[in-house]
């Protein structure tokens, strides 16, 4: 939080609301164990421990960051006006969540895999995934329409936190097929378990810590501390800030400023080497904020006040890299212009395919119940196959 | 052919299991050098090491979400539950993603776990330690649920079990782990499919039809009315999903006569399917209506009370008679 921010609140929010917002906030972000490499303004500042994360990161690999954060928050707005539209029957959306996102995604390997729960639409970007997949579970036509092995990305969890213990799973197997600290960087597998603030007070999740720690398990917790779980504060999840609990599991904990992606490039990358290495587990808090409602059935005026809105409008994830970038000359107008004009045919291309996705043929409901042939399924398949044909020619 | 109990039986099939594919791994409480508190997992450790034989931290939806994670890197997991009544920890898990994820990834996803759990009463033990939870897992579309009643089906069962690309809950009856039965461990194939149902036992004049633990009461059972004059034909269902209702409607159209047997609750458990199910498939061939032989609808009682609440070879009785009365 620089003094530049709590002194110039945004034209008509009321100074006081905003002062006591900002207060406890700006203690968090100011303290020690935040990391930050670029502030609000977009001004580039240096971490004693993370700077040399981001070190060999060049003027495209940051315009690509930028780009990526673009383009998935068109994306995201496009589904979310597919929604309006009755097109989808929900969508969760990541606006402001897209530094955490890019830079944790952008900081994996091709061989770590990724658990996400089923906002982590800047993530399924990094990894290559269809974003016309993401749309599949929200218009009803599936559960999770992608192949998770093509791209180490599993499908969306929607059950809070269980994904963690997925992952921990996936990382103990990972040990047993001996792909950890061998020291080859191409063998050498990662997990990282995405998560929430309000995934936090999950068993599954705790549970999720002490199995990863138990086995030494080469795992990153990655929580999007986005501070709302639909209409609870963090506070009613957690006394003390997040990443302060992985030291009770017995394993470090750090917090970095979401909205610098930077910052979660940085601590993602040096946290998934370390646990390559066979150093274990550890968890990141990325500290950020949900712009947007839970999901589009939510209505967050109940709960919140605008003004705190207003405040992390200030720190928005893109504008600080755009800042950045061209104080820094390492972009021009035309490129991103060029980025602008991409997102809008990448919003046209989601629009079209969504519109023309089909929906599913009726008895595929029957399919992939199991893998191997269940004669109950058989039978009331055969059954709603009799009975659809039985209105065969009738209007 | 050996004489073994049904504990140790189990602990055979896990051996030559886990000695065929390298990809199995066992997962529990207790398990390595304890060898599991019913010690069916016993030496395996000793044997298999610590990389396969995994002592777990004790807590259960750890356990099967962890071993979820496990199947999906290609491994195959076998989960111990200590006791019946603590896998309600991992009942999300086990619902919501083992029974699921083939299906939410359109089968890409393949989860062949194992799931075994010491089910059922008649121990003398403590709350929570004698529940019979089968109808909530073959409730569930997606889990496959077996139950085992004697020592050659245990040795073959889990074999057949691990050897299955669908999540699978395997039953043990536990107040029979150390009953001994007659098992040819040198065999290389197993007697009967997995997912069939077995005559115990041929008859004419009523069909017994149980799974588990109350296989062996409706034996005994039959024995003492056959020794009345009563010919009673015993199934063993073995598997509850998929049930094998053509075996049960195959001998109910036989004998008339149909009673399930089983020491869940009676209200919304296997009995209540089965007899659904044999109304529609044998109306015509029914002399009687379908009896339910079960436990009461009640909490676990405590075990001073537990043969009471238990189907005993009485109670059993008791519902053949009201049977043949029709």
């Amino acid at each position: 939080m620089s003094d530049k921010e709590v002194a110039m609140p945004p034209e008509g929010v009321d100074a006081a609301a905003v002062a006591a917002l900002v207060a406890p906030v700006a203690e968090i972000i100011g303290g020690a164990e935040f990391v930050q490499l670029l502030t609000p303004e977009g001004e580039r500042v240096d971490h004693p421990e993370y700077s040399q994360y981001v070190a060999d990161l060049s003027d495209e690999d940051l315009r690509g960051f930028y780009r990526d954060q673009v383009l998935i928050r068109r994306f995201d707005a496009e589904a979310t006006a597919l929604q309006r539209q009755g097109e989808l029957g929900l969508w969760a959306s990541l606006l402001g969540q897209e530094a955490a996102q890019v830079g944790s995604g952008r900081a994996l390997r091709p061989q770590d895999y990724a658990f996400p729960t089923y906002r982590e639409h800047g993530v399924a970007w990094c990894r290559g995934v269809n974003p016309l997949n993401l749309l599949g579970m929200f218009r009803g036509v599936n559960h999770g329409g992608w192949d998770p092995n093509e791209n180490n990305f599993h499908l969306y969890t929607v059950v809070i936190g269980a994904q963690t213990l997925h992952a921990v799973g996936y990382a103990m197997g990972i040990q047993h097929d001996h792909a950890v600290g061998t020291g080859d960087p191409d063998r050498d597998t990662a997990v990282i378990a995405y998560f929430g603030d309000g995934a936090s007070a999950q068993g599954d999740v705790n549970e999720s810590f002490v199995y990863a720690a138990s086995t030494n398990a080469p795992v990153v917790f990655f929580c999007q501390n986005n501070q709302w779980a639909i209409s609870q504060p963090v506070e009613r999840q957690s006394r003390i800030p997040i990443y302060q609990r992985a030291r009770g599991f017995g394993f470090p904990g750090v917090r970095v400023d979401g909205n610098d992606v930077l910052a979660v490039y940085a601590v993602t990358k040096a946290a998934l080497n370390s646990a390559r290495s066979g150093q274990g587990p550890m968890l990141i808090e990325a500290f950020t904020y949900r712009m947007g409602a839970h999901t589009t059935s939510d209505d967050p005026t109940k709960y919140r006040i605008s003004a705190e809105v207003e405040v992390w409008k200030l720190r928005d994830p893109i504008a600080r890299l755009k800042a950045y970038l061209t104080s820094s000359l390492k972009a021009d107008p035309a490129f991103f212009d060029d980025v602008e004009t991409e997102a809008d045919a990448l919003a046209g291309r989601v629009r079209a395919g969504c519109l023309a996705m089909p929906d599913p043929e009726p008895m595929s409901m029957f399919d992939n119940i199991y893998v191997e042939q269940h004669p109950l399924i058989d039978a009331e398949r055969a059954g709603f196959a009799a009975y659809s044909a039985s209105f065969e020619g009738e209007h | 052919m050996s004489k073994v109990t049904i504990g140790k039986a189990i602990n055979a099939g896990l051996r030559r299991a886990m000695e065929r594919d390298p990809k199995i791994v066992i997962m529990g409480e207790d398990i390595g050098k304890l060898g599991g508190v019913f010690r069916v997992t016993e030496n395996l450790q000793k044997d298999f090491g610590e990389d396969r034989i995994i002592d777990t931290p004790l807590a259960e939806s750890g356990i099967v979400g962890t071993a979820i994670g496990m199947a999906l890197r290609g491994y195959r997991p076998i989960v111990e539950i200590q006791f019946d009544g603590f896998v309600y920890p991992a009942f999300s898990q086990i619902t919501c993603q083992v029974a699921k994820m083939h299906a939410r990834s359109l089968g890409k996803i393949k989860l062949p776990m194992v799931i075994r759990i010491p089910v059922g009463g008649g121990i003398g033990a403590v709350e929570h330690h004698s529940e019979s939870n089968e109808a909530y897992f073959a409730h569930t579309a997606g889990l496959r649920v077996v139950a085992c009643s004697n020592a050659e089906d245990a040795y073959w069962m889990i074999q057949q079990a691990v050897e299955s690309d669908d999540p699978i809950i395997f039953y043990e009856p536990k107040r029979r782990y150390h009953e001994k039965g007659e098992v040819d461990l040198t065999a290389t194939s197993a007697p009967r499919p997995l997912f069939g149902a077995n005559i115990a036992l041929v008859g004419e004049h009523l069909t017994l039809a149980a799974y588990g633990p109350m296989v062996k009461v409706c034996l005994d059972a039959a024995a003492a009315a056959a020794a009345e004059g009563k010919s009673i034909e015993v199934i063993d269902l073995r598997s509850l999903s998929p049930l094998d209702l053509d075996a049960v409607a195959t001998s109910v159209n036989k004998t008339g006569r149909l009673v399930v047997t089983h020491e869940a609750s009676t209200f919304l458990g296997m009995g209540a399917e089965i007899a659904a199910a044999i109304q529609q498939r044998c109306f015509y061939s029914l002399e009687s209506p379908v009896i339910r032989v079960g436990g009461y609808n009640l909490p676990y009682p405590p075990s001073r009370l537990e043969e009471e609440f238990l189907p005993d070879l009485d109670r059993v009785l008791d519902g053949v008679d009201r049977a043949l009365a029709y």
